[in-house]
């Protein structure tokens, strides 16, 4: 809205940058406590006095957390590959065909919105182990392929529906394209900026996971970020500053991410959920 | 939205014109046949789908009406709904309402504060790109880690950063997490924390909707800010109002990684929610049964809230 008049403006700001610093000091803490050796009591709020980098070191070498970034690595490139794959392949019939039974299908995927993974967990939990791979990468690529598929259809979907016209189509296969050739020459590169959105919500998502690492690869060697996190902080639950510059460590890669697609990730997570 | 003042080709009309509309017609069914062609590309997806979602959360749903457990050899008994009044004998009726509540609290101030933050980021603030990227930033970042570092920040006295702060000012220090009133005050500050910046940026794609020229008339009119806000703006967000409820009330029935690093449901099992008592009934007791009962729970709360808030939301984006 359009505030007018100086003083306004001068308010507007004022209360924006504010407001902003509030949001700030949680990291403000973080960092100044990372960055300090454990005997110094002072209040956190007051800047350290004798800062150090020793808490990264010590975290680094002590935490589970290199391995983890690898771990991670593997099971969020994994499984946002085929939820894009399976999910493009699902959302090309759903949006073009208009016969009830595709109508359907395509609520039938959107229910799996609303379903609490808790739901399924133990089935899954069962089936998991059955099958040998509770305690493995695996287990967790399959859950999620399964789990965000859901919303990447939804996106796709109505993506489709909403800025694709028939029309590219048509032209290609009056061109002489078959019907599989026009949906990966022509539809899947249009489909370009929703396929962004779905990268980054699903790998954002994968990422922070705790809930489906805690169960299905609880005891075995194997851990992702927030899981090495979890054991880290259960060790060490006195040595805040340590603590903190885990979490800080943990938090790089998803920040840098972050701050280098920022643009994409607010606006597709705006526009993949306008639809 | 009516179309008066529209020329509307008829086909009672120009007899070329309905020639050519039937046409495009045509040609429009035979290019509408690609997707069926072609569908059996859902067929992986719909095979992943039935296999990690669809089979076992119906297979959970069974299991809520069994004494299923880590022990079971062969087949669970069934056991009709032993395990839903087991839920409602012990702590579990409390944690069932205190989700509730915690959700609707929570959905409440995400929509008021995070509208309050799109309005705010929508006006003319000097370098905005930069602050709503701040303010959205927690929102990557994974729920476990905020949830232990406001752990620290309202930790026990002489641990906790605010504490600290008190006790340096010479103020009474509070136990904040040691107490189940404040430990609620703090989960839901945290969650809020965390996820404004998203409500944030929902608000702030709808008032991209907003075309200046309505507001600019409306002021002309002597319309005030609030009443601008209140008959012109608030109307155009609707579908912004409906997803931001949508999502948040959801999530918020979920809430389980800030709870499980804050308090894990202490102090005495005062903070437990659904999600963390599902949880605790898998890991501690491995009771299959009233953990897959809790979740159905869970799953029908969702769907019950889901749909009364769709139907009314509907009718007031057409409403409006």
């Amino acid at each position: 809205m359009k505030t007018t008049g100086l003083w306004s403006r001068f308010g507007a700001n004022v209360t924006a940058y504010g407001t902003t610093l509030i949001f700030l000091i949680p990291v403000y803490i973080l960092i100044n406590l990372s960055i300090r050796p454990a005997d110094d009591l002072t209040p956190p709020v007051i800047p350290s006095s004798r800062p150090t980098f020793d808490n990264f070191i010590t975290a680094w070498t002590t935490s589970p957390l290199p391995g983890s970034i690898l771990t991670s690595l593997i099971v969020t490139s994994i499984s946002c590959l085929v939820v894009l794959v399976i999910g493009t392949m699902a959302a090309y019939p759903l949006a073009r065909s208009t016969s009830r039974l595709s109508t359907g299908t395509f609520y039938f995927f959107m229910i799996g919105l609303l379903l609490p993974f808790q739901l399924a967990l133990i089935p899954l939990y069962i089936q998991m182990r059955e099958l040998g791979l509770l305690g493995t990468v695996w287990a967790l690529i399959i859950v999620y392929s399964g789990v965000q598929l859901p919303f990447t259809v939804f996106l796709l979907t109505t993506f489709l529906r909403a800025s694709i016209p028939l029309d590219y189509e048509e032209a290609a296969q009056i061109d002489g394209c078959s019907p599989l050739m026009a949906f990966w020459h022509v539809v899947v590169p249009l489909l370009r900026p929703a396929i962004g959105t779905c990268v980054i919500l699903n790998s954002v998502g994968v990422w922070n996971d705790f809930f489906t690492p805690l169960i299905y690869l609880s005891g075995s060697g194997q851990v992702t970020i927030p899981m090495a996190i979890f054991q880290f902080v259960g060790q060490y639950t006195t040595n805040w500053p340590l603590i903190f510059a885990s979490l800080l460590i943990s938090m790089v890669p998803v920040l840098t991410l972050y701050l280098l697609f920022q643009r994409y990730v607010i606006q597709g997570f705006a526009g993949g959920l306008k639809g | 939205m009516s179309s008066s003042g529209v020329e509307v080709p008829t086909r009672s009309g120009v007899p070329p014109v309905a020639a050519e509309l039937s046409k495009s017609r045509r040609r429009r069914r035979r290019v509408r046949s690609v997707g069926r062609d072609l569908w059996w590309l859902i067929l992986p997806g719909a095979a992943v789908y039935l296999y990690v979602v669809v089979v076992p959360t119906f297979q959970g749903m069974q299991g809520a009406f069994t004494d299923w457990s880590f022990a079971t050899v062969g087949a669970p008994n069934f056991t009709g709904l032993e395990n839903f009044t087991r839920i409602f004998n012990t702590d579990a009726g409390p944690a069932v309402l205190r989700t509730l509540q915690l959700a609707l609290v929570v959905v409440i101030l995400q929509n008021v504060i995070g509208l309050a933050l799109a309005l705010l980021f929508n006006g003319r603030v000097f370098g905005r790109n930069v602050l709503r990227t701040i303010v959205f930033a927690p929102m990557v970042v994974s729920a476990l880690v905020v949830g232990y570092l406001f752990k620290y920040i309202f930790g026990p006295p002489g641990v906790g950063g605010v504490n600290q702060v008190l006790a340096a000012l010479g103020l009474e220090t509070v136990d904040f997490l040691g107490n189940p009133t404040t430990a609620m005050i703090i989960i839901i500050v945290t969650v809020l924390w965390q996820s404004i910046g998203g409500n944030m940026v929902i608000y702030l794609a709808g008032l991209q909707g907003v075309p200046a020229e309505l507001e600019e008339a409306a002021a002309l009119d002597g319309a005030g800010y609030w009443k601008r806000f209140w008959f012109v703006v608030r109307p155009l967000l609707a579908p912004a109002i409906t997803i931001n409820l949508m999502l948040g009330l959801i999530g918020g029935l979920k809430i389980f990684d800030q709870i499980f690093a804050l308090t894990n449901g202490g102090p005495g099992n005062q903070t437990q929610t659904i999600a963390t008592l599902i949880y605790s009934y898998f890991s501690q007791y491995a009771d299959y049964g009233r953990s897959a009962a809790l979740a159905l729970l869970l799953a029908i709360g969702i769907a019950i809230l889901s749909i009364i808030q769709f139907s009314v939301l509907r009718r007031q984006e057409r409403n409006s």
